[in-house]
């Protein structure tokens, strides 16, 4: 597959990425470590408290010093810290780091210039200390931040995440939702992937954009028409099993020691980084 | 258009949720209304549909390619309400399991693509197909119409929220703390790739979809038709509610020309203005209450922001708050009819 590619090796290529990233986090969120034994319901609360104080922190360092806290909980759960890192910083922050690069000028942010990397009668060009600042402060809040998520997410196993997500006082009714969405969403990624890969076996020579394009309309109506479909079955099976609208979930979390000593932990922390950075 | 985590302020992402949490209170309410047993499979499938349509690339003219958002087309499909849930739940798993777009900014990422999109896509749609015949030209082409013009507004909604960081939220020496640029950087620069890409995608998907269905799936485009909810949506939104809104968007949108009269509204004056006005003495009681109930917001001047910018600031969690409350209080008073 050329890195080029066609529209149709692109939409493969992102499916698969999909799905190996799902497959490879429920791996390591069954391993034995610090953040997988940690009740999933203080690791909501934990994590959510972590990230406020990334968000709200007005010291660089202290937002350094945060996401020296990731890689050491990330290192104590077992998870190997170079696919971690470049499992974060590869796709949006790396993006980010572009939005963020003419912040660095005097053009979009005046100040202090550190850098002059142009000076005449009309124009000057220069690099300043504000722009400095505020490129790094974006480019950093929003790595350690997504750093936080992942970090969560490759710890936990998805349906736990969900039951835990009812401490936040979601209905019941969206959790079987979310739950449920996740799961036929791996089906109809697998479907889209087998209607990618029919068309491009039976593909020989070039198609017109036009073609294409009506290829694509065709198999999203198609895709549409089977989800639909697909949700009568569903309904007509859980009637069948006596689904009465409720929504009920199986299993009680119980905090141990533990998870009072890390929650606790890991909440003053978070306390800590905020009355700090304010 | 998915808002990572560090370019909005906290307090920007808690007003974002504020904004979508009434949408998503009423569209459970909706889709209680509706059955819940089958309303919880459709939903859950077409959030499914709509976190896979995200992932296909679309052939532009020109050789370039483009992602869709699907927003549109969900509404259109299902009605917005039921669009504004499953988009929400395709926007959490993406969120949660992908680092795709912020967890704190997720109510901002709903508030674009969840609830701005599906009801201006479904209204122009419904708008420019009106009374028309299942097979007419007019559904496809006001579904790609919709699709554009949907996309284009929520991602300005997208670039004002960006633009506005840097007013509201500097360190003591001029640095913005989260995104960098100003509205007059942020709109073009969002609107300029939206309009020329994205949008296109968009359309295109809408509306060849529609088209396609018109050919081999024509009961799917009468989903809405059928969905009871419609039908109570219709009952309730009366000719007189309708101009109540109507005559509501209207104040708003005159509300800043109060920004160019000057003074003080008539009959508003504070002490210290009535003895500018030349009124020799103060009533007594008039002092004496005067300090009795400090504003929150005094002369809805946010402090440390351009006045007018406050004003706006002020008028907009002003309407708000009415809102909130306005809505608290009728539902105490109007008693719900019983759930199915």
């Amino acid at each position: 597959m050329s890195a080029r590619g066609g529209f149709i090796e692109r939409s493969i290529a992102d499916i698969a990425a999909t799905l190996e990233e799902a497959i490879f986090s429920e791996e390591l969120a069954r391993k034995e470590g610090l953040l997988q034994n940690l009740d999933p319901r203080v690791k909501v609360i934990t994590f959510l408290a972590l990230l406020l104080a990334v968000s709200l922190s007005k010291g660089l360092l202290i937002i350094v010093a945060l996401y020296f806290l990731t890689l050491l909980l990330a290192w104590r759960s077992r998870i190997p810290l170079g696919f971690f890192i470049k499992r974060v910083w590869l796709v949006i922050p790396f993006f980010t780091g572009l939005v963020a690069l003419p912040a660095l000028f005097n053009i979009f942010t005046p100040g202090e210039p550190i850098v002059t990397l142009w000076q005449s009668d009309r124009f000057h060009l220069a690099i300043t200390m504000q722009g400095l600042r505020t490129a790094t402060f974006l480019v950093l809040r929003v790595g350690v931040s997504v750093s936080l998520a992942v970090l969560s997410v490759l710890t936990t196993p998805w349906a736990t995440l969900l039951k835990a997500l009812r401490i936040l006082h979601l209905p019941q009714v969206f959790i079987l939702i979310l739950g449920m969405a996740y799961r036929y969403a791996f089906l109809l990624l697998h479907t889209a992937n087998s209607m990618f890969l029919a068309r491009q076996s039976r593909t020989v020579g070039q198609m017109t954009s036009g073609e294409n394009r009506r290829w694509i309309a065709a198999s999203a109506s198609t895709l549409l028409a089977k989800s639909y479909h697909l949700s009568q079955g569903v309904y007509l099976a859980m009637l069948s099993r006596g689904f009465q609208g409720e929504a009920q979930m199986l299993g009680t979390f119980r905090l141990k020691p533990s998870d009072w000593l890390w929650g606790g932990t890991l909440l003053a922390l978070a306390l800590l980084a905020v009355l700090m950075g304010t | 258009m998915h808002i990572p985590d560090g370019y909005l302020s906290p307090a920007s992402c808690a007003v974002m949720y504020a904004a979508a949490t009434p949408f998503w209170y009423r569209a459970s309410q909706k889709v209680k209304w509706v059955l819940t047993a089958k309303m919880v499979p459709l939903i859950a499938l077409f959030a499914a549909f709509s976190f896979v349509i995200m992932m296909f690339n679309v052939p532009l003219p020109g050789g370039t390619t483009g992602h869709a958002v699907g927003s549109t087309l969900v509404a259109i499909i299902l009605g917005p309400w039921a669009a504004v849930i499953a988009i929400s739940v395709a926007l959490a798993i993406q969120a949660l399991c992908f680092g795709d777009g912020g967890i704190l900014a997720f109510g901002a990422n709903c508030f674009n693509m969840a609830v701005v999109m599906p009801f201006v896509g479904y209204y122009i749609y419904r708008w420019i197909s009106g009374r028309s015949e299942l097979a007419s030209l007019r559904r496809p082409i006001g579904a790609a119409i919709a699709g554009y013009v949907a996309l284009s507004i929520a991602a300005l909604f997208t670039a004002v929220e960006f633009g506005l960081q840097p007013y509201l939220f500097k360190a003591a020496d001029g640095t913005p703390l989260y995104a960098p640029y100003g509205l007059s950087v942020a709109i073009p620069a969002m609107m300029g790739p939206h309009l020329l890409v994205a949008s296109v995608v968009e359309a295109l998907v809408t509306g060849s979809v529609i088209a396609y269905l018109q050919r081999v799936n024509q009961p799917l485009l009468m989903l809405t038709t059928e969905l009871p909810a419609e039908a109570r949506e219709r009952a309730v939104a009366s000719p007189r509610t309708r101009i109540l809104w109507i005559g509501l968007a209207i104040l708003i949108t005159l509300a800043p020309l109060g920004l160019l009269a000057p003074g003080t509204a008539w009959g508003e004056w504070g002490g210290e203005e009535l003895r500018e006005l030349g009124l020799g003495f103060i009533p007594q009681g008039l002092e004496r209450l005067g300090g009795i109930w400090p504003a929150p917001i005094p002369d809805y001047e946010v402090p440390g922001l351009n006045a007018n910018l406050g004003y706006i600031l002020s008028a907009v969690v002003g309407i708000v708050l009415v809102s909130l409350v306005t809505w608290l209080v009728s539902r105490m008073v109007v008693r719900q009819p019983t759930e199915i």
